[in-house]
């Protein structure tokens, strides 16, 4: 016996995962996600590699059966209810999964034959989205001969097709170039206009402050915040500094920084930056400068800019920073630690 | 899209329309890629006539004179139904393949995502190699007819024993998606499939009698599926004669029957059962 259909009756959320979690021998992937997503919307998994963005969407799309937890897709029980729950949903997996050697018209008809559309109907439906996603000039071409961000598009139009309640979408634009991933994401909104909901993951921070409604950020298998992304800017207050030092002696500036301001030091190994906060803006900029003259030290260079996503990105899910006070910490290299919590 | 999004069925349960419409969207998808994928179409068909002129004009002077009267003096009557066996042997392999390909593309998590039929995804892949067997099969009579063969039975039996190949090719290719579900990377699948199948065609009956190979090797060449599909297709292409003393053209048949069932029955339930536990 089905049961009932709430989907048009239930308006929020439209995915309601509660407690999955997921393991594979000792390596723990998803370690007690809560998510909810509101009908409508564009939600952005933000990680790392191997932070369980993939195993979670492998879950929510009736792939893989959580060792833990439930989830409602569409106000249907994924785990309980597979079948009835792929009717609703839409998949687009990290890799591009068309066929090569067909053109891309076939590609997306065949999908849409086994999302069960009459053949005319899905020959109608697939001139319609080809021409939407601008490869009406290569649909009879084979595939083999698209770029990576034609690709991609394909592979989004593929799941399309099946007019899907939600989609997800694994890294969409990961492996191709800059503008078509402008393409990507001008599809992606456009999707969400007709009415879609999306859930994609992303290891780009810029990706998800461009996309998204709501952004998580998820490290080993948590959502460590969550929040719109202004949220989570707003929590590193309202400017940010940025000091280069001299190469090799972060540490020394950090300790000497982390006593003139409030708030959390963070050094950022790929672009040799120290970040701080600077809540009361001109006033904190000064107060740095004074400390570092104070203690004699000269950086390289000292810019202010409005924090991003990359600022919370990186206060969150650092390697090698302690939490608060450098000059506390006796080992500045330990480890991260696990599911560090976000500050409000 | 202007329209809200709809689902596009109701309950997502599948009958058995459903997975006739599935199982031939998936085959189509086969059999268009067995066409445009240039090595396979020349491994398909360049390799079988290859093996069928050279075995045929090297070995045949020399083996000719060593094979039963049955074979009408011809070693191309005696070569033809071994060869038989040789090609779909050789070309299982390429389920599998095609397989792991699948898995590792993300093609088979697409698949999975969808409200289609399970079934169909190793169903119309094998049918799909079932359609490229008969290709080459047919490709491989028209030369050997051309270049003498001649059966010697009946039509009736000709035609039964080329529907023997056909079948052992079929449950071949289920025996393959078993093996590329359960090993999963490419590389790792082409050895696995492809070393195997040396011994299983060189020891056996398809080039030779195996009268002459050594005790210990004619005790494998003799019992393997190989040599039982070939004898029966040889019987029923050349008559009860051109078996080994005691075998009869009905109990050889029965007998590759009985290998074709028995494999098709462990191999598809296991195939299915690993497609369903399939993770990359
Ligand atoms: N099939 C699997 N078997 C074993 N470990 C896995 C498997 N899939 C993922 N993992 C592990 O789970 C963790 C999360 O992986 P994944 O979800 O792919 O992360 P992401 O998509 O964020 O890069 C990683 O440590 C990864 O090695
Ligand atoms: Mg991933």
């Amino acid at each position: 016996m089905p049961p009932p259909d709430h989907s048009a009756a239930s308006p929020d959320p439209i995915v309601d995962a509660r407690g999955i979690v997921v393991r594979f021998g000792d390596v723990t992937a998803v370690d007690g996600v809560d998510l909810q997503v509101r009908r409508g919307s564009i939600y952005a998994l933000l990680g790392p590699n191997g932070a369980g963005k993939t195993t979670l969407i492998r879950v929510l799309s009736t792939l893989l059966k959580p060792d833990a937890g439930v989830a409602m897709v569409a106000g249907i029980d994924v785990v309980a209810d597979p079948p009835m729950a792929r009717t609703r949903i839409g998949l687009a997996g990290q890799f591009a999964a068309v066929d090569e050697y067909q053109t891309g018209r076939e590609n997306v008809e065949m999908i849409g034959r086994l999302y069960r559309l009459s053949r005319a109907e899905s020959r109608t439906r697939t001139s319609e989205i080809l021409e939407r996603i601008g490869l009406m000039e290569a649909a009879d071409r084979r595939v083999g001969t698209y770029s990576g961000g034609m690709r991609r598009r394909l592979d989004l139009a593929a799941s399309l097709i099946g007019r899907p309640e939600v989609m997800f979408l694994d890294e969409p634009t990961t492996g191709i170039d800059p503008r078509s991933r402008v393409g990507v994401w001008e599809l992606v909104q456009d999707l969400v206009a007709g009415g879609t909901t999306v859930l994609l993951t992303t290891q780009y921070l810029e990706e998800a402050d461009q996309l998204a409604d709501r952004v998580g950020v998820i490290d080993r298998g948590r959502i460590i915040t969550e929040g719109t992304a202004d949220e989570l800017k707003d929590t590193m207050g309202g400017t940010i500094v940025e000091v280069e030092p001299p190469a090799g002696r972060h540490e020394e500036f950090r300790r000497v920084l982390a006593s003139a301001v409030e708030g959390e030091v963070t050094w950022d190994p790929q672009r040799g930056h120290l970040r701080l906060p600077a809540a009361e803006g001109a006033a904190s900029l000064m107060a740095v400068t004074r400390a570092l003259d104070a203690a004699d030290l000269v950086p390289d260079d000292i810019t202010t800019h409005k924090p991003t996503l990359d600022d919370v990105f990186l206060s969150l899910t650092e390697d090698d920073a302690p939490a608060t006070n450098a000059a506390d910490d006796p080992d500045p290299q330990r480890s991260r630690t696990r599911g560090r919590k976000a500050r409000r | 899209m202007t329209t809200a999004t709809a689902p596009t069925s109701d309950t997502g349960r599948i009958g058995l329309a459903d997975v006739v419409s599935d199982t031939l969207v998936v085959t189509r998808r086969g059999l268009i890629r067995n066409i445009r994928l240039p090595q396979l179409l020349v491994f398909a068909t360049i390799q079988p006539v290859m093996f069928l002129l050279l075995f045929n004009y090297v070995f045949g002077g020399v083996i000719g004179t060593q094979i039963p009267p049955a074979a009408g003096g011809k070693y191309i009557n005696f070569l033809m139904p071994g060869l038989l066996v040789q090609i779909v042997v050789f070309g299982a392999g390429q389920t599998a393949i095609g397989l792991t390909e699948d898995l590792n593309n993300g093609v088979i998590d697409r698949f999975r995502s969808l409200p289609m039929a399970r079934s169909a995804v190793l169903a119309g892949r094998t049918i799909a190699d079932l359609v490229r067997n008969a290709f080459v099969v047919s490709l491989m009579l028209v030369v050997a007819f051309a270049i003498g063969f001649r059966y010697q039975s009946s039509f009736l039996g000709f035609l039964g024993g080329v529907a023997l190949a056909l079948a052992f090719a079929f449950t071949l290719s289920w025996v393959m998606a078993s093996i590329g579900l359960r090993i999963k990377n490419p590389e790792a699948v082409q050895s696995a499939v492809f070393i195997p199948v040396f011994p299983f065609v060189f020891a056996s009956s398809v080039f030779v009698p195996p009268e002459t190979m050594p005790s210990w090797l004619r005790a494998f060449a003799d019992h393997q599926p190989v040599t039982i599909i070939a004898n029966a297709i040889r019987g029923l292409m050349l008559g009860e004669g051109i078996l080994p003393a005691g075998q009869t053209v009905a109990g050889q048949t029965l007998l590759a029957l009985a290998w074709i069932v028995g494999l098709l029955v462990v191999f598809a339930p296991l195939a299915v059962r690993l497609y369903r536990r399939a993770v990359t």
